[in-house]
């Protein structure tokens, strides 16, 4: 068997790693996701793209939308809707799926809704692991979506730092943190099990402020509860919360005009606001770029203990 | 960095940002890019500490995490705060204070991004480093200036260098130890870079540090006056990103289809290496059709050209044969084509390599069955010597033969990162077994004519290598249940086996049956009707008397009869060759 040497013929040997890529890193990362979401569409059965209504999701649509034109984006976005979620974000999702020609489902865990479940009586932990953890279990098996995009980055949270692009999920929605495929160059390993699944990130490699630029660079349409505007709100410690979607005032709290912007968009009961004068994508990038605390600060669930994100993890929770 | 002060160990203050030397956010997009690069190490040598420490220095650790680290009840540093703990995130590194898996880093100079792959540099951990070093330009080895190079330090410039790492930066770390010693600096440093040259490694930085009190890490240190160099961040901001080369030559794997109408055929996929444009030649694999680039299609414009690492979906001039998995290439050096090469495996799996198993192997986009039959030798990871090996385990480094179904278009490792490598899949368990880098295609016939080989029917090797075993015959006479069971038994190991039971078929046509499974390859488990006429000889000529196993009737159980049948096949299965059949018909 004759052994024969490759026939690539380069000038220099260090050709191949000399050239600087034209690129800035926003294409870069640009590049990336939406190879990822190619091949994903390309090889599993029914993918879905799990759909928040935050900037993260927003992102994530254009890249889907860029990844597949000018076909159609070859999947459907699944929202799970706890129905505490702001009404200005309700609104901005039918508008803007409408607006994308994308198919939109929505799915509630209306049997907990209808037992009464809420943050205030069940605590946040719980609240979450019914109306999202299970909601999105529930969600996903009824569709039979075998793949789920999710627009989750690794700078998000000490947990997601190990997260894989591809991350696998067994049969019960769990996650295996001790226990993942490795993943190497960008071979994504999407074999699995029937009753498996696997959680897609496409944008695990950006940072909040790359989402910012991202959206700022694209034009790309965010619900207006990022943009700072004064708003009916309590105080409560160091929270802002919004009397929005069954957000009630304690006893002897009043409420006071804030002019203040959300960070992070999630339920309406645990997802406080900041104080802000950014009204515009611009204006927000600078702020970003003065803060010295991290985006997911004002979200309630992920301090209920130390580690409690890799908690709600391991059960499923996205 | 333009806000660096001469003090190396000061706090971030409320006035000082990231880029408070950016004004406009519109410059803020950086034009060096994206580097990636790889840390190997484990607490002991302050690898957390060093990666905590650059985080913390470019400001990219946010007040409340902070906050949350001071809070912590673990403090395992000598100083204040335990940087460590920024960057340790699983619940059970935490308490063990050990990192296992990779874990990824992002933080912003003014300059450029960085994405780090953080890795446990433990031997056990051999697979997790080649996971962190195989998308890093760039390895930062640290070594402790207290216990000089150690075998880990080598253990990670090798892994690092084998998964082609073009930089390679020699970290000397706790030069507080040493009294910020340049002797004891200079000794290190050339140890390393002796042993570096020694594997063929040039690009070395070395750079003296203190993670723990921030000396050279970020800002330059007034400590050691006598080092010249630019500190650690700055001369990482100077690394050149590498995406695949404009002037390389053409690679562009075929990703997805899209087809919103008739009208419309569109391959999208991300550009290797090689440029693009309307009317670029370019030759389609496998097929060899050449055709011509019509447009390149994007959502808000059309682009008059592509370059490396673009996700691009282009137009042809001709209605061609093309789909995922196929390679457009340019006329000018194509890669190879074919079925076998040598490559270097890092087994990532506690199941060993098994040379008579059916792989799954993914390659670009392109997805194939391959068996690993021979291993050439496996590497000492700590002496790196070559050694001869007949098995493969978790965490070892072995050269080997692959030879898949189908053919693959492959350039060598070194020469192209995305098209030399690929991964190892169990197709039963669908885990993740093995990275592999390919060094050399051993193909036997060029392109085109490969083409024309595929058109001829499959040989009886082909199957071997697709199923794993060549054709059998199992005879079960009187056990049904056993005939069953073993069926399923090996069904579900991934054998290609067929039940021929006693309804199957009639008794005058066993000899056909017998012939034609043999013929498609298939262990065939017989459970004939016992009616007096004895054909197990007939059978036993057709299939060879090598490949035919009659079980005998004991007394032992029905489980413990298909036990004894799997032992005995499994034997065979490991000592069949796959040299062509002579002399059987």
């Amino acid at each position: 068997m004759a052994l024969r040497e490759f026939n690539l013929d380069l000038d220099g040997k260090d050709e191949t790693v000399a050239a600087v890529s034209q690129l800035d890193h926003l294409k870069m990362l640009e590049a990336e996701s939406m190879f990822i979401l190619r091949e994903a569409a390309a090889e599993f059965a029914r993918p879905v793209m799990l759909y928040s209504i935050g900037k993260d999701s927003s992102v994530m649509l254009r890249l889907a939308q860029k990844a597949f034109y000018p076909g159609k984006i070859p999947f459907p976005l699944l929202h799970i809707d706890t129905s505490y979620k702001f009404p200005e974000m309700i609104e901005f999702r039918d508008w803007y799926a409408k607006h994308v020609g994308v198919q939109l489902i929505v799915h509630k865990n209306q049997k907990a809704l209808d037992d009464g479940a809420n943050p205030y009586s069940l605590g946040t932990q719980k609240c979450c692991g019914f109306l999202k953890t299970r909601s999105l279990l529930d969600g996903l098996a009824e569709g039979g979506f075998d793949a789920a995009f999710g627009g989750a980055r690794r700078d998000e949270e000490k947990s997601r730092a190990k997260e894989r692009v591809y991350s696998f999920r067994d049969s019960l929605g769990q996650w295996d943190p001790k226990n993942q495929r490795p993943e190497l160059w960008s071979l994504y390993n999407s074999r699995h099990h029937k009753g498996e699944s696997i959680r897609v990130f496409p944008l695990s490699n950006w940072t909040e402020l790359d989402v910012w630029l991202y959206i700022d660079a694209e034009k790309i349409p965010i619900v207006p509860l990022y943009f700072a505007k004064e708003r009916e709100a309590i105080v409560r410690g160091e929270q802002i919360l919004l009397l929005q979607a069954g957000v009630r005032a304690l006893p002897g709290e009043k409420t006071e005009m804030v002019k203040c912007r959300m960070r992070s968009l999630g339920c309406a009961p645990c997802t406080g606001g900041i104080r802000s004068d950014a009204d515009t994508v611009p204006k927000i990038i600078n702020e970003m770029i003065s803060f010295r605390r991290s985006e997911r600060e004002n979200r309630a669930i992920d301090h209920d203990e130390e580690g409690s994100m890799e908690i709600k993890k391991r059960e499923g929770y996205f | 960095m333009s806000n660096a002060t001469p003090e190396s160990t000061d706090a971030p203050s409320a006035s000082s940002t990231p880029f408070d030397s950016v004004g406009a956010a519109g410059s803020l997009t950086h034009a060096l890019g994206l580097l990636r690069f790889s840390t190997a190490g484990s607490v002991d040598d302050g690898k957390s500490t060093l990666i905590g420490r650059l985080l913390y220095d470019s400001k990219s650790v946010f007040e409340d995490q902070l906050a949350s680290v001071q809070k912590s009840k673990i403090n395992r540093s000598s100083g204040p705060i335990d940087f460590s703990l920024l960057t340790d995130g699983l619940r059970a590194e935490r308490e063990q204070g050990i990192t296992i898996d990779v874990a990824y880093r992002y933080f912003s100079t003014p300059r450029r991004k960085f994405i780090i792959a953080d890795t446990p540099g433990h031997e056990q951990y051999t697979r997790n480093m080649a996971t962190g070093a195989s998308t890093a330009e760039a390895a930062v080895v640290l070594m402790d200036a207290t216990k000089g190079v150690l075998r880990q330090s080598r253990r990670h410039a090798y892994i690092a260098h084998l998964l082609g790492v073009q930089h390679i930066v020699a970290a000397v770390n706790k030069m507080d130890l040493v009294g910020f010693s340049q002797d004891v600096f200079d000794r290190i440093s050339a140890e390393f870079r002796e042993f570096a040259d020694h594997l063929g490694i040039h690009n070395v930085y070395a750079v003296p540090v203190s993670a723990l009190e921030g000396d050279n890490v970020v800002r330059r240190s007034k400590r050691m006056p006598w080092f010249e160099g630019p500190p650690l961040l700055e001369h990482l901001e100077s690394i050149p990103a590498s995406v695949g080369s404009a002037s390389g030559p053409l690679r562009f794997p075929v990703q997805y289809v899209i087809r919103p109408d008739a009208s419309f055929r569109g391959f999208a996929g991300q550009l290797v290496s090689g440029t693009l444009h309307p009317g670029s030649s370019v030759v389609a694999m496998p097929s060899g059709v050449r055709t011509k680039v019509q447009s390149i299609v994007a959502f808000e414009d059309e682009p008059d050209s592509a370059l490396p690492g673009d996700s691009i979906t282009i137009t042809l001039e001709d209605e061609i044969d093309l789909s995922r998995g196929d390679m457009l290439v340019g006329e000018a050096n194509p890669p190879s084509s074919g079925t076998e090469f040598q490559a270097v495996l890092v087994w990532m799996h506690s199941e060993p390599l098994d040379r008579h198993k059916i792989y799954v192997l993914k390659h670009t986009t392109r997805t194939v069955r391959a068996r690993i039959n021979q291993i050439r030798y496996r590497v000492d990871i700590n002496t790196l010597e070559h050694v001869p090996a007949t098995k493969l385990d978790l965490n070892e480094i072995a050269a080997v033969d692959v030879k898949t179904t189908l053919p693959l278009f492959v350039d060598p490792y070194h020469l192209n990162r995305i098209t030399g490598s690929f991964i190892v899949i169990d197709p039963l368990t669908n885990a993740t077994v093995a990275a592999g880098i390919i060094e050399r295609s051993m193909e036997r016939r060029q392109g085109p004519r490969e083409t024309a080989a595929q058109r001829k029917h499959s040989t009886r090797e082909e199957r071997i290598l697709r199923f794993g075993h060549p054709a059998a015959a199992i005879w079960l006479k009187g056990r049904p249940r056993v005939a069953e069971l073993v069926e399923r038994r090996l069904f579900d190991e991934g054998w290609q086996v067929q039940l021929a039971g006693p309804n199957d078929f009639l008794s005058h046509e066993l000899v056909t049956v017998a012939k034609a499974f043999r013929l498609s390859g298939y262990i065939t488990v017989f459970c004939p009707l016992d009616d007096g006429t004895d054909q197990k000889q007939v059978v036993r000529m057709i299939f060879g008397p090598d490949s035919f196993f009659a079980v005998r009737i004991t007394d032992d159980t029905d489980e413990e009869a298909v036990d004894r049948i799997m032992k005995v096949l499994r034997k065979w299965r490991d000592n069949y060759s796959l040299e062509p059949e002579n002399g059987k018909s």
